[in-house]
């Protein structure tokens, strides 16, 4: 049961990761490999208040939204200035720096070690604990998420979005501040995945940087493409059956290590299949070849 | 009168090539002025300067005693000046509806203070504009295109439809880069038809075109330019008896 309930919270957050990731990539068309740098800066500020200075979760909350948004909004206003090719190698460096600052800066994030001992966090009176107590938080952060992103997504602000994706000049020649869209989407994406990190150290209760790699960019970037780019609800689906996926195969009896490679080959044969076959996606309206 | 678009002395270069040579021009409000000239005259290249989309290398664009160089072409919009491009440019992939909507100014849904408390205004206004968008489309008899998307229409219901971005943005003064080539006559006329009454609803235009039929139709004031620089300009008869514009239309 408890095992069932964890694949359900590890849904639930890459249901945040690749909600936001889509307003991003789908959306507004900015193909960014640095939401796993967004997603340890979540989980890391969380952790290091809840360790430190047992700062009660609410507190918490804000602070690692805040701060992933400020970030976002860092890597996005330099980064606005590049297209494409360029964009994606600016947010890689950025992954990279981040990954480095949690792997080196011993002192502060445990470097390779990590951050064990994150404290179980309480919310009024309520101590969150059990699979189950986080998988209602865990849902309430998705339901939040989801709703937010709809909301942006079917909104006239997410009509420009699409506009910037597809024609920024005429974007520009119909009055539409480009520069102010991308960033603004920049700092909610990068929030929304602070979140995300900030339930998964509370729950995992200790963090370290391999979680938080530019390889695991590009797993969220796959359920996004894979679920559907551009569509909110393509992800949802994508992010359950891509996390599911390897545990559904030891769940039938394969070992760890043969699981491990052959969920590495699925996920590979997916996106070529997604290449050829359906480049929109699962659900996505849109494909990436401009 | 006073102008309401001052362009003093503009100058251009890429590379060797001069594209905009001292040009200078003023346009009267709620007028509509044509501008031909071979390929290569500098045309386009004056539309992009006008909008922000490239920088002079030298000279002046008052719009109501509003100095427009240097400004980003989203304000110069946002100002009332918009147009269209040569090249079309449209979101093909999104449905005419929304490229309409798209171009409406100040939008409450596109500010997220709005999304965020839910605000009701968003749905309002939405509606408000919907309604003026299909308006816009009866005006071309294209209402049956609403939901199309903009990829599947014909040439010239997409041309059709830049001009309505336009106009539902909001211009005062509108660019058209070539509003009618390529199009079949019937579309001509409807065009044509909506752009003369352009100014009776206060929008200045200008516009640029090859088809000297429906420059002499529509302008009030006709401008021949070659290699950058304003060789004649005045009554778009008087301008197009010129012997330097018979021999440009001759060749
Ligand atoms: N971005 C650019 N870079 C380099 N050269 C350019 C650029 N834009 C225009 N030119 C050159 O400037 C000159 C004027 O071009 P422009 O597009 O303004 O002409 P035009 O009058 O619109 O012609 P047409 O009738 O063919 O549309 C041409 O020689 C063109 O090659
Ligand atoms: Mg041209």
């Amino acid at each position: 049961m408890e095992y069932f309930l964890h694949i359900l919270i590890l849904i639930g957050i890459y249901v945040i990761l690749s909600v936001s990731l889509n307003l991003i990539v789908g959306y507004t068309g900015l193909l960014s490999v640095a939401h796993a740098a967004f997603y340890g800066v979540g989980a890391y500020v969380a952790a290091l208040l809840a360790i430190k200075f047992h700062s009660p979760f609410l507190v918490n909350i804000i602070l690692a939204v805040v701060f992933g948004g400020l970030l976002g909004a860092m890597v996005g206003i330099p980064t606005l200035r590049t297209r494409d090719d360029y964009f994606m190698v600016t947010t890689f460096v950025f992954q990279v720096i981040i990954f480095s600052i949690f792997n080196n800066w011993v002192s502060f994030t445990g470097g390779p070690m990590g951050l064990p001992g994150i404290p179980a966090p309480s919310f009024f009176g309520w101590r969150i604990e059990s699979h189950l107590d986080y998988l209602i938080v865990v849902l309430v952060f998705s339901l939040l998420v989801v709703i937010l992103s709809l909301r942006i997504g079917h909104s006239p602000f997410g009509r420009v979005l699409k506009a910037i994706r597809e024609d920024e000049i005429f974007s520009q020649a119909h009055g539409k501040n480009i520069a102010f869209f991308k960033i603004a989407i920049f700092v909610i994406g990068a929030g929304m995945a602070s979140v995300a990190g900030l339930v998964y150290a509370y729950y995992i209760s200790f963090i370290e940087p391999t979680s938080f790699t530019v390889m695991e960019s590009i797993f969220i970037i796959s359920i996004v493409i894979i679920g559907g780019a551009g569509n909110i609800w393509g992800s949802i689906v994508g992010a359950t059956f891509l996390v599911a996926l390897p545990e559904a195969l030891r769940f039938i009896g394969m070992p760890n290590a043969i699981a491990a490679n052959i969920q590495q080959l699925i996920y590979g044969a997916l996106l070529v299949l997604c290449m050829l076959y359906r480049p929109q996606g699962f659900l996505g309206e849109y494909s990436f070849d401009k | 009168m006073k102008p309401i678009l001052y362009i003093e002395n503009l100058n251009k270069r890429f590379d060797g090539t001069v594209a905009l040579d001292n040009f200078s021009l003023k346009v009267q409000g709620a007028s509509i002025t044509g501008i031909i000239g071979p390929n290569g005259a500098g045309k386009t290249t004056l539309f992009n300067v006008i909008t922000g989309f490239l920088p002079p290398d030298s000279g002046s664009i008052q719009y109501n005693d509003q100095q427009l160089i240097g400004l980003p072409s989203y304000k110069i919009a946002r100002d009332g000046i918009v147009r269209t491009f040569q090249q079309l440019r449209l979101i093909t992939r999104l449905t005419v509806l929304d490229n309409i909507l798209l171009a409406f100014q100040n939008q409450a849904g596109e500010r997220l203070r709005n999304i965020f408390t839910f605000s009701r205004l968003i749905k309002i206004q939405e509606q408000a504009n919907r309604k003026k968008t299909q308006e816009l489309l009866d005006s071309l008899e294209i209402r049956d295109k609403e939901n199309a998307l903009v990829e599947d229409l014909s040439y010239g219901q997409q041309k059709m439809v830049s001009l309505l971005c336009c106009l539902a943005a909001g211009a005062k003064m509108v660019l058209l880069d070539e509003p009618v080539a390529g199009v079949n006559p019937e579309t001509i006329n409807i065009i044509l038809e909506m752009i003369r009454k352009l100014p009776e609803q206060g929008v200045t235009v200008i516009l640029i075109e090859h088809n000297m039929d429906a420059i002499m139709r529509v302008c009030d004031n006709l401008v021949f330019m070659d290699q950058g620089k304003k060789i004649v300009e005045g009554d778009p008869e008087m301008v197009r008896n010129n012997p330097a514009v018979i021999e440009a239309y001759l060749e």
